[in-house]
């Protein structure tokens, strides 16, 4: 793009294309496991067989033996080489247990999938087949796969902790408890239901790769990983290793998606920085997919109690919410902290009075859970919008007239909910209409009072979610609130070279979400300047020293922000200057499509291109200016970001197949304002498929013996494209009147939304043979069988 | 084992294990990155390429069995510095974000065209159901195609 204008158009809200893309789209693009590393050694790991096992003993010498082989070693050989166990950031609770975590098991392999002993060799394919030369004598021990089996504590997994309860964390209202036993004892319609969030395998289509490079003198060391968070991964990597933190630079080369699954600090990238410093030479560990099946997190993993009282009318007074956790066999950087996330959203979009909840989590011998898209708020979502429906259903009135009776008001915002959260806007009618209206709710739901007739084989059912989303990962002192370790600001530097070219260095850590094309956007906007002379510099803790990274929905209503604010800065010296030089009053000066004018004197006008080479010779700036054009903006948001929206989903149910067909899916979603409206959508798109496939397909697997049973792609329902629909997307605009640029997060949404829409759809198609519940994945087999049942059931 | 194979128009005479995947041909001895590799059952497609002029996943045929083929990479796409019309139509319609699945769909999406040049939503949808994207939702690579194939 040339400018040919003074003014450049306006950039801020176009549907710009990404410039991320023709290296993507032409193989120039490099991942982590693309790297020529020369001399690298490539690290495999012999992992467990067994979920549940004391290792007896870890026999080496055949591995060593082999060809390629440098170095083996059991978890035992490695233990002078950490500082600290694994890093869990989240106790949630003074009392949580934690289990002492190595990269590598000592004395006992907690799921299938721990690593028992890694091998050191010239090539990978030598690393792996050494690995198979391993001989490690196990004594099994029993598994613990059900969470109210691991609660019972019949099996104690980690001996030293005397039980499996990890934690108990509360969100008592003060006043509340007794008022909500009243509020249910007095209610006209009472909902119990009781969901299980199903766990799920994130998959992200690159697996995760590491190599860490060594200098040769001085200590210092580059860690290359496909990871969502460089800058926490190295501070933590520097803490459990013991490397002093500056000596340690992280960087990520193109990440192949995230998910969640890369926000972590994981064994293997702890093992690789060991090992290439222990060796002095470079190490590299490429994951295959089946073990990123069991070595990499799992999301979701909870069962939920889930009660909700309401006046005859069908105002919802009171919600009561109990929670059992999956944790898997060890905390890993955020698990215990996942439900905590969903802990503030059980009310949804509604105005409810009375709140109670616990949540009560516990280890299994799986492989540890953690943070997962949404994390916590689409379980939170599930769960409301599941028994909102059947509230409806049991009141016999339409969910979308029950929905409209509770909404929070639109005149209510800024809403301070029961919980002590402000939810800053929103306008939920408003974003339910429009779905409805896309979705011909109406004419939909008049076809299915002809179609579902007593007989029919294909029954029609619809279905909606309203969603409330608490993200934009930020207050620090919030986050500090609920023993987050960490803070949650984001960090921008603005800086103007001297030939008017601008580098803008974020600390969000970008993996397919196309901020090098949002940041410079926002930049352009900003500065009037053309998004092309614009470069954004992330994801290296050199050249970005700063920074808590991507994930929560918080990269553009914190980091986005942030840079915002930093042009603010930039904007303020360049007017000292402009002022200066063009001898006028600050106050006297306007700033537009980048250039200073002096109010009512036209021709007195100083470009930010003259400005920039100014500061840079420093030859004329006023007293006491330093040089150069650069602004550092450390941005924490006074409040989390509320995103909303409502989707609807139509489904046909072939009752004697038990097959769903989505017929059509409607998302409208409020983002406040978006900065590239074809980013925007991209994210509803893969997020609302990602639920959608939460809701149909997809489910971690495991047999009593705690083994995945679909631990491949070729088993673990990723859907593809033919098995899914297209989407009808909408929007409602809500500023955030919490930030400048009016946005909130987006990347979570879509998920939020999805899974609730669809599973409501599923039985309300299915509510006229008496089904009122749906376990995830509502498969085939499992419609069925719930059709059968239900069948059954009747005609006795 | 020697094996010649013409890759991007290129003829490379390499000495090769008999076990080498085609991929790992490409992408170690060849230096030839853009492929990627997603999985280790044939189930993903990233590490889609073109053999004699024909999607295949580079992971189920060895590299002993391209001696004599022509192989196109997503490296040998474009021409002249110019994205090929697949690639052009993914920029326009958003039809990638992280980019690890996007260059075995270009491929797959190519060889699709080449058989079907006019196909229907639901023939696109088919068509690339050998081929996973975890981030798209596939809405805009189904509309990546379906414009490449009208042109636009």
């Amino acid at each position: 793009m040339t400018v040919t204008d003074d003014r450049p158009a306006a950039v801020l809200g176009t549907r710009m294309l990404r410039r991320e893309d023709p290296a993507l789209l032409t193989g120039e693009a490099k991942y982590t496991n693309d790297l020529a590393l020369p001399g690298a050694l490539s690290l495999a790991l012999a992992r467990s067989p067994y979920a549940h096992a004391r290792i007896l003993s870890v026999d080496l010498s055949a591995a060593l033996a082999a060809p390629g082989v440098v170095a083996a070693y059991a978890g035992a050989d490695l233990s002078s080489l950490w500082a600290a166990p694994m890093p869990c950031a989240w106790p949630v609770t003074a009392d949580m247990k934690n289990p002492a975590h190595y990269p590598v098991a000592i004395g006992k392999a907690a799921y299938v999938g721990d690593a028992v002993a890694v091998v050191l060799a010239t090539s990978e394919s030598a690393a792996r087949d050494a690995v198979e030369l391993i001989d490690v004598q196990y004594e099994p021990l029993p598994a613990v796969v059900d969470l109210e089996d691991a609660l019972s504590d019949r099996v104690v997994i980690h001996d030293e902790l005397g039980t499996n309860k990890s934690y108990t964390w509360d969100l008592k209202i003060e006043d509340h408890e007794g008022a909500i036993d009243e509020a249910f004892a007095s209610a006209a319609h009472v909902v119990k239901e009781r969901y299980v969030q199903q766990r799920l395998l994130p998959m992200a289509m690159e697996p995760r790769a590491v190599a860490a490079v060594p200098q040769p003198f001085g200590g210092d060391i580059t860690l290359y990983s496909s990871t969502q968070v460089p800058h926490i991964l190295k501070i933590m990597s520097a803490i459990t290793l013991g490397i002093p933190e500056h000596q340690v630079r992280v960087t990520t080369p193109a990440v192949g998606g995230g998910f969640g699954s890369k926000l972590n600090v994981y064994a293997e990238e702890l093992l690789c920085l060991a090992l290439a410093r222990k060796h002095k030479v470079p190490v590299r560990w490429n994951e295959e997919r089946t073990e990123n099946a069991v070595a990499t997190i799992h999301g979701r993993g909870q069962i939920q109690h889930m009660e909700l009282a309401a006046d005859a009318a069908g105002k919802i007074t009171a919600v009561r919410v109990r929670i059992l956790g999956d944790m898997g066999a060890y905390l890993q950087l955020v698990t215990p902290g996942i439900p905590l996330l969903g802990a503030f959203l059980y009310a949804g979009v509604y105005d409810i009075p009375l709140y109670d909840f616990s949540c009560t989590s516990v280890f299994t011998t799986l492989t540890p859970t953690d943070a997962y898209r949404g994390a916590g708020r689409p379980e939170a979502t599930y769960a409301i919008e599941r028994a909102v429906d059947t509230l409806a259903r049991q009141m016999g009135i339409d969910p979308m007239e029950l929905r409209k009776r509770n909404f929070i008001k639109k005149e209510q915002f800024p809403y301070t909910a029961m919980t002590g959260l402000v939810y800053d806007s929103g306008n939920h009618l408003a974003a339910a209409e429009k779905a409805a209206g896309l979705a011909d709710y109406e004419g939909v739901r008049a076809r299915q009072a002809t179609q579902n007739v007593p007989g029919a084989t294909t029954l029609l059912g619809i279905g909606q979610a309203s969603y409330f989303e608490m993200c934009g990962l930020a207050p620090s002192r919030v986050l500090a609130s609920l023993n987050y370790s960490a803070g949650g600001w984001e960090a921008a530097t603005v800086r103007v070279l001297p030939t008017n070219k601008i580098q803008v260095v974020t600390g969000t850590a970008p993996h397919g979400q196309g901020h090098e094309t949002s940041w410079s956007m926002i930049v352009a906007d900003k500065l009037g300047v053309s998004p092309d002379d614009i470069d954004v510099l992330h994801s290296d803790t050199a050249i970005a020293p700063l920074g808590l990274d991507t994930y929560g929905s918080r990269s553009l209503p914190v980091g986005g922000v942030a840079i915002a604010m930093a042009c603010d800065k930039v904007i303020d010296k360049a007017k000292k200057i402009a002022a200066h030089q063009l001898e006028a009053n600050e106050d006297d000066l306007e700033f537009s499509g980048g250039t200073f004018t002096v109010k009512g004197s036209p021709g007195k006008t100083m470009p930010l291109a003259a400005i920039a080479f100014e500061a840079f010779t420093a030859h004329n700036l006023p007293d006491g200016l330093e040089p150069n054009l650069e602004a550092h903006v450390t941005y924490d948001p006074p409040n989390f970001s509320w995103p909303f929206g409502t989707h609807i989903c139509t489904v046909e149910v072939d009752t004697e197949t038990g097959q769903v067909t989505v017929l059509q899916y409607v998302a409208v979603d409020d983002c406040g304002n978006q900065v590239n409206p074809l980013i925007v959508e991209g994210q509803v798109h893969g997020g609302v498929i990602q639920g959608l496939a939460q809701a149909l397909f997809e489910e971690a697997v495991y047999d009593d013996d705690g083994n995945l049973k679909n631990a491949s792609l070729a088993e673990y329902l990723v859907p593809a494209a033919s098995d899914v629909p297209g989407l009808t997307l909408g929007f409602t605009v809500t500023p955030s009147p919490t930030n400048q640029l009016g946005v909130k997060g987006i990347g979570e949404a879509g998920t939020i939304g999805a899974a609730p829409a669809v599973i409501n759809a599923v039985v309300d198609a299915l509510s006229s043979l008496g089904i009122t519940n749906m376990p995830m994945p509502a498969s085939p087999h499992t419609v069925w069988n719930a059709i059968q049942h239900a069948q059954n059931g009747a005609s006795k | 084992m020697k094996i010649s194979v013409t890759v991007n128009g290129t003829v490379h005479e390499s000495d090769v294990e008999p076990r080498t995947l085609l991929v790992h041909y490409v992408r170690e001895t060849l230096g030839l990155t853009g492929t990627n590799v997603g999985c280790d059952t044939s189930s993903c497609g990233a590490c889609s390429l073109h053999l004699d002029g024909e999607a295949v996943k580079s992971c189920t045929v060895l590299a002993v069995q391209a001696d004599g083929a022509q192989v196109t990479t997503i490296e040998g796409m474009a021409t002249d510095g110019e994205m090929h019309p697949m690639q052009k139509a993914f920029m326009e319609n958003h039809g990638l974000q992280c980019g690890y699945c996007t260059p075995g769909m270009v491929m797959a999406a190519t060889s699709l065209l080449k058989e079907n040049p006019n196909p229907t939503e639901a023939e696109v949808r088919l068509g690339l159901e050998g081929n996973l994207c975890r981030c798209t939702g596939y809405h805009n690579i189904v509309k990546s195609v379906l414009a490449c194939a009208a042109g636009e």
